[in-house]
């Protein structure tokens, strides 16, 4: 049923998603920490800035990305400067995209689970001599899980589903950019509706498969 | 009457006067005829009162929509096929046919001097992405293909290459200067004659099969006014010298 391009475009995405994730895991920590814990007036506008991809159409994001990774904007003459050429049209460029894409549906349940811990963990923690960072890894994260387990499966879920910027910074390019979506979108224009068929529904039992795991698991995402 | 019901009476009543008065027709038109296909709307506005609801997109896409039942009266198509398969499936009207321009492809560098006027730039291959439209989905994509082959260097470009779902995006993608040069429609990067920006080589007709651009009313725009009056216009001196304009043949 499914070919070896479709199968390339699998582990493609597979991989986008999961570097994706990683990434978002360890740069949503640091910025979901400091927005439940903080009282500095930035606190809005920063809370804002992450959640702008929510309502931002894909259409808006991959625009501005291609012009400002392009060889005129500012994150392209920056990447130019190091030496590592334009980003768009390229995995890394797409990783890139793909964190800023996924970054709220990371960091809103990382805050969330952060904010239940609360104060008292912490001071009890303190009390018993033990350094913030101490106590950050040995209490905060531990109370916390319910909420990275959240933040794994829809940062990799969102990015796998990803398509719209995809179709405009990616060119399509099979090993690099091709990712599912951007495949079944090809096999509909083309009217292969048989192989679009397979991969939608590939598609569909995949992303029923992981909400059903992550409310099977995490029952009513309340944190203890 | 409360006054907002008030407002939206008159509103309804607005709406209804409107689509009285002139005829609508839903055109889909391929994306290398975006521009051209703007003016000759406005003009045939003016001309005939008529209004053209124009929608843009790959000609793929279209002959996807319209087998599954796309609002659609008139194809501008960018090939000559697909309006002959809608015609064999039916969903087109016979003898409607015809081609109301013949497309020019154009390798084109949003930097001047980067393209030569002989496409020397392609054998010599120092560049990172070349931009052409998706050829399973856009005749102009499928053109460029045929070019590459005929010049012996489409095993060594294939590599570079970034596609366009339509040609629209692939002007984009040279036009943001994230791919250095791409094939794209000489319509898109002409006006009144000229060249607009970058550099360009003109790809000689010989190095592919003519595209050959046809319009077809199809079955849903069948007996529609403004549909028939709009293939007309396409034939008139006034749109053909937009067309003209924008570097097609005719």
């Amino acid at each position: 049923m499914l070919d070896s391009p479709d199968l390339a475009a699998i582990w493609l995405t597979l991989r986008l998603a999961t570097v994706t994730t990683v990434l978002l895991l360890l740069m949503g920590t640091p910025i979901a920490w400091w927005l439940a814990r903080t009282r500095s007036g930035w606190k809005g506008p920063v809370a804002a800035v992450v959640a702008l991809p929510i309502v931002l159409p894909p259409t808006v994001i991959g625009f501005y990305l291609l012009v400002a990774m392009g060889p005129n904007g500012p994150v392209g003459q920056f990447t130019q400067a190091l030496g590592l050429g334009l980003l768009p049209f390229t995995f890394a460029g797409l990783v890139v995209a793909s964190v800023f894409y996924s970054l709220p549906f990371v960091v809103q349940p990382l805050q969330n689970a952060f904010e239940a811990v609360g104060e008292r963990p912490l001071e009890a923690a303190a009390t018993l001599r033990a350094s913030p960072l101490d106590a950050f890894f040995s209490v905060a994260l531990p109370l916390a899980r319910p909420g990275y387990l959240t933040a794994t499966v829809l940062g990799f879920a969102h990015t796998v589903g990803e398509f719209g910027v995809v179709l405009m910074i990616g060119g399509n390019i099979p090993g690099q950019t091709r990712v599912v979506s951007v495949q079944i979108y090809d096999h509909v224009e083309a009217m292969e509706y048989a192989q679009a068929h397979g991969l939608a529904a590939a598609m569909v039992a995949f992303s029923f498969l992981v909400l059903l795991g992550l409310y099977a698991f995490n029952p009513t995402g309340r944190q203890r | 009457m409360h006054p907002l019901a008030k407002t939206l009476s008159a509103l309804v009543l607005l709406f209804a006067a409107h689509a009285a008065l002139a005829d609508e027709v839903q055109v889909a038109v391929a994306a290398n005829f975006t521009t051209p296909m703007q003016r000759i709307a406005a003009e045939f506005e003016k001309d005939t009162g008529h209004k053209a609801q124009l929608s843009f997109g790959a000609t793929g896409k279209f002959y996807a929509q319209i087998k599954n039942g796309a609002p659609f009266q008139v194809l501008l198509s960018a090939d000559d096929e697909t309006p002959a398969k809608l015609v064999g499936e039916g969903l087109a009207v016979q003898g409607s046919r015809f081609t109301y321009a013949i497309g020019k492809l154009v390798l084109w560098s949003a930097k001047p001097g980067y393209v030569d006027d002989k496409g020397e730039v392609l054998k010599k291959g120092q560049f990172h992405k070349l931009a052409l439209a998706n050829p399973k989905l856009a005749p102009y994509g499928a053109a460029a293909m045929e070019v590459l082959g005929k010049l012996g260097v489409l095993g060594a470009v294939q590599p570079k290459f970034v596609l366009g779902e339509n040609i629209a995006q692939t002007w984009q993608f040279v036009g943001t200067g994230n791919a250095e040069l791409g094939f794209v429609a000489l319509s898109q990067v002409m006006k009144d004659g000229k060249l607009v920006s970058g550099s360009a080589w003109i790809v000689p007709a010989s190095l592919h099969t003519p595209i050959r651009q046809d319009a077809v009313i199809l079955a849903n725009g069948k007996g529609n006014a403004a549909a028939e009056s709009l293939m007309k216009y396409l034939k008139g001196d006034k749109a053909k010298a937009i067309i003209k304009g924008y570097g097609y043949d005719l």
